[in-house]
């Protein structure tokens, strides 16, 4: 997924932006290749809806550049820029029909009425709406309204299209069909994107590289795999997926210890009596009723035990005292199999190559 | 890292951003709205304030005026008389307010839209009207003279009484949606904890209509303390505040004297306005959107003790206007009943005041256009655009006074403003155009929240879509925000027609013989002792004003039943 030939549609360099005496935004420096979507991952007040509406000149940063297809638009107001842009509301325009919408930022551009006609029919045919034309908005579902936002945002053919939130405000079901439209139609119209967004599993399905964000700053950028496999920060590791933290001080010999125990860690390159943390995804994590003699696996016993559906998370207490306990994900079937309950005496494995040492 | 970290030392010049000329169109245009608000608001206000500390010849003399106003036995006695006046009238109509809203809201008596109306027409007549026809009903000459025990109307009670008419339906609206603003649930909860109910009164109702009948009873107190039109017509020689700067500035040409009495006038009323908007914006705060609305159940006993509570008070209130409406109607009051047309034929249209009603008419029509264009206009551009973040906030507060202004200092500070000698702008005295702006003015407030309301309820997001997609800020204002908007458009219309028609504190002292405004004509009929002829142009003003609000009624159902398809959002798709 990493480009090789990087092209840098928009390039960000030292975005600052405070209100009052709150820095929002510190030091942002981005590059954005051509075609590709990009996601802006973080919790409310991270600073991404900023970022989105400083591209966007909606929001004047307090320094910094922007650098869009080789133009430098740092200082042009919104108007003067080139971008489509959704928000989460839908903001369509309900006294004006579906057609009248679409075609808002056409008929400023003096284009011929018959070419605005065709460009619009052409629009809601690609959102899958091609019947929609005379409705209002009011008339159309959630999911629907957002899909004529997008159609209306694509109308003028945009170099940059801009998603604050699209899809926060639908239902679930909804959400997840429009993830995978919005995705689709970005790929075969390969228009580069930027979705501000902070739900981490619409960010890991759509993006192709994911910017997370805490207080202002860029925590990690990376592929949504690298993002999960490969945490650069404590943040990134808790934010995107669930994670299990363990304390632990580096012993010799390539093992580190937490609390009454020890484990294999793989690797010898920490100072002895170095305290660090792991940090353990709960499906890397093998639970098994009969003891495995695996290095690293540990006696623990089930404390409870909370069923999602396709597996269910279990939390174990590892029977050496000092240690936290662990969250693990097992397979329905695992469970119903080895009649997994409460109390069950089982053995865990933390296999080394999934630890991950951070701070 | 290491470039981050050296572009990081010391302070970088601020990115300025360019400004696009629509933006810089729209600045300007807010910038022409805050001087237009400083000319015509602030400017005059605070004219009040210089000649109160000056003397006659324009010399400073400080406090003094102050001081010989306290060491004047009779006008310290205004200032007692207005504020227990007040207290009086407020300590009747809320709780009378409270009790009909209650009836309104919480019970299923029938015919709750009829009752909602008939509490709302006082608010069609000019207050004077009220106190006409209280002297009609309990006067020298009054049909029911013998319930007041050989006192006479004219004095306090008179006041008290034609104050609770003129304020009922202020008050009334505002209970009304508190109590609107109730959420069901907390009384199905407390129900499915058994809770009795006198104690869901004084546990869920009365705390959640408490912002609201405070907010009631500023509105109520600042009215009564500002009004001068009914003392005047039905004091006596019972003396009130409003009444003093009338004097001091018609009678005795004293203006200083008049802004010193108006600055003691202000007090109250500013008091009370910011007590009322500090429990408005709880009143606010406290509805949340999730909120159930109360469906009442039918109750027997109580539905109809309310209903006849309601029948009662919508009688008296119809007395109050009908009496008016028949005085006009008579020959002579009380020798001659029969049915006459003289007061309208010779009392108004042969005395030539009949011009007044057409001056009025004019007024309110200009005042409604022009001031709902303003209004609306200004609103938008501090609502919706963006930059000068200044200007915005004096707006917002220039916006907010007039409220807390009674008519009477505003009028004080036009004169004081307008006619003197040095301004550019004092050919505008004794003409219609000053009459227009003093009415748009007084009335800015009210009619400001409701277009900023209705501003606030759209798509915050329509001025940055129009941005991305190029299209001029004015022409989606044009397109869709004045389309989305227009029922409170027509509200605001509507609001400032009925109001300008009935005004009369401000533009007691700006108006000239030619441009004598029918609110106006009334008082002077009154004192000239043609209570017939007095009691025909009233009448022609409710008429005016009800015709007014039957077509905004029906423009705003056509309106709603056009545009249904697009405001109703969809039931199920």
């Amino acid at each position: 997924m990493v480009q090789t030939n990087f092209v840098a549609y928009l390039k960000l360099d030292g975005i600052r932006k405070t209100f009052g005496r709150f820095e929002a935004l510190k030091s942002i420096a981005l590059d954005v290749a051509r075609g590709e979507l990009m996601v802006f991952l973080g919790p409310s007040g991270c600073g991404k809806t900023t970022l989105l509406r400083i591209v966007a000149g909606l929001e004047t940063q307090d320094a910094g550049t922007i650098v869009q297809d080789g133009r430098d638009v740092s200082r042009l107001p919104a108007v003067d820029r080139d971008y489509g842009i959704v928000f989460q509301s839908y903001a369509l325009f309900p006294n004006l029909t579906i057609a009248s919408n679409v075609a808002y930022g056409l008929v400023n551009r003096r284009d011929r009425r018959d070419s605005i006609k065709g460009r619009v029919r052409e629009l809601l045919t690609l959102v899958g709406l091609p019947d929609a034309g005379p409705k209002y908005p009011s008339q159309l579902s959630g999911g629907q309204q957002q899909r004529i936002a997008l159609a209306r945002a694509l109308a003028p053919a945009p170099g940059l299209l801009l998603l604050d939130e699209p899809l926060s405000a639908l239902d679930a079901l909804e959400r997840v069909r429009l993830r995978g439209e919005i995705r689709a139609l970005q790929q075969r119209l390969g228009v580069t994107t930027i979705m501000v967004t902070h739900d981490q599993e619409e960010a890991l399905s759509m993006a192709d590289r994911i910017v997370v964000m805490n207080h202002g700053r860029i925590e990690q950028v990376g592929t949504p795999r690298e993002i999960y496999e490969t945490p650069a920060t404590p943040f990134a590791a808790d934010f995107v997926g669930k994670v299990n933290v363990l304390p632990a001080v580096i012993e010799s010999g390539g093992n580190c210890r937490i609390g009454a125990m020890s484990l294999a860690l793989g690797r010898g390159d920490l100072a002895a009596g170095t305290a660090v943390k792991l940090y353990l995804r709960p499906e890397d994590i093998a639970l098994s009723m009969n003891g495995s003699h695996a290095p690293n696996t540990l006696h623990a016993t089930v404390a409870k035990i909370e069923f999602l559906g396709a597996f269910c998370m279990v939390g174990v207490a590892l029977d050496a005292p000092g240690v936290p306990p662990l969250v693990v994900n097992v397979p329905r079937q695992t469970v119903t199999q080895a009649q997994l309950r409460p109390g069950a005496a089982v053995s865990v494995c933390l296999p080394s190559a999934a630890l991950r040492i951070l701070g | 890292m290491a470039t981050a970290a050296a572009t990081l030392p010391g302070p970088l010049p601020a990115v300025r951003r360019r400004h696009h000329w629509q933006e810089r169109l729209a600045q300007g245009l807010l910038v022409g709205c805050c001087v237009a608000l400083a000319l015509f608001l602030f400017a005059p206000l605070a004219m009040i304030l210089v000649k109160s500390v000056q003397d006659k010849d324009g010399a400073f003399v400080g406090l003094l005026q102050f001081q010989q106003y306290f060491q004047t036995a009779a006008l310290r006695q205004s200032i007692a008389n207005t504020l227990w006046i007040a207290a009086a009238v407020t300590g009747v109509t809320v709780p009378l307010a409270f009790a009909y809203a209650y009836a309104l809201t919480r019970s299923c008596m029938p015919w709750r839209g009829f009752f909602r109306v008939i509490a709302l027409t006082p608010i069609l007549a000019p207050s004077l009207m009220s106190a006409i026809s209280f002297i009609q009903w309990f006067g020298n000459q009054g049909l029911l003279k013998g319930l007041l025990g050989g006192t006479s109307v004219y004095g306090p009670i008179g006041i008290i009484l034609s104050s609770v008419y003129a304020t009922f339906p202020h008050a009334l609206m505002i209970v009304l949606t508190a109590l609107l603003l109730a959420d069901g649930r907390l009384y199905e909860a407390a129900e499915s904890l058994r809770t009795p109910t006198w104690r869901k009164f004084f546990t869920i109702t009365l705390p959640g209509a408490k912002y609201g009948l405070v907010s009631a009873a500023m509105v109520v107190f600042s009215y009564t303390v500002s009004d001068f039109g009914i003392p005047k017509v039905i004091g006596g020689n019972f003396n009130v505040l409003a009444l003093d700067i009338f004097k001091q500035v018609i009678g005795q040409q004293n203006f200083n004297k008049g802004a010193v009495v108006s600055l003691i006038l202000l007090v109250p009323v500013f008091v009370a306005f910011i007590v009322d908007w500090i429990m408005q914006g709880r009143l606010q705060s406290q509805f949340s959107s999730r909120a159930v609305p109360y469906a009442p159940r039918p109750k027997r006993w109580f539905d109809a003790a309310m209903l006849a509570f309601c029948v009662v008070v919508a009688l008296l209130l119809l007395a109050v206007l009908g009496m008016a409406v028949y005085t006009s109607f008579i020959k002579l009051w009380p020798y001659d009943l029969h049915f006459s047309l003289r007061h309208y034929t010779f009392g108004l249209i042969d005395a030539g005041v009949i011009n007044s009603f057409w001056n009025s008419v004019k007024m309110a029509v200009a005042t409604a256009v022009f001031g709902t264009m303003f209004i609306f206009g200004c609103a938008y551009l501090l609502e919706k655009t963006a930059g000068m973040n200044g200007v915005r906030a004096m707006i917002r507060l220039l916006a907010a006074i007039p409220m807390g202004v009674p008519g009477m200092v505003l009028g004080l500070g036009y004169i004081l403003f307008f006619n003197h000698p040095d301004n550019p702008l004092n050919g505008l005295y004794h003409t219609m155009t000053i009459l227009v702006l003093s009415t748009v003015v007084h009335y800015y407030t009210s009619s400001h929240l409701t277009a900023v309301t209705a501003l606030k309820a759209i798509d915050n997001e329509f001025e940055a879509v129009s941005a991305s997609l190029k299209v001029p800020f004015y022409k989606t204002f044009f397109r869709v925000t004045v389309p989305v908007c227009l029922p409170a458009i027509l509200d605001i219309g509507r609001y400032l027609f009925v109001n300008a028609m009935v005004t009369i504190s401000a533009v007691v002292f700006l108006y000239a013989p030619e441009t004598q405004l029918a609110s106006l004509a009334i008082l002077n009929l009154d004192d000239a002792g043609e209570i017939g002829a007095a009691a025909a142009m009233a009448t022609l003003i409710v008429a005016a004003s009800s015709f007014v609000c039957i077509v905004y009624a029906i423009v705003t159902r056509l309106l709603l039943t056009r545009t249904q398809a697009w405001r109703k959002p969809a039931s199920a798709v």
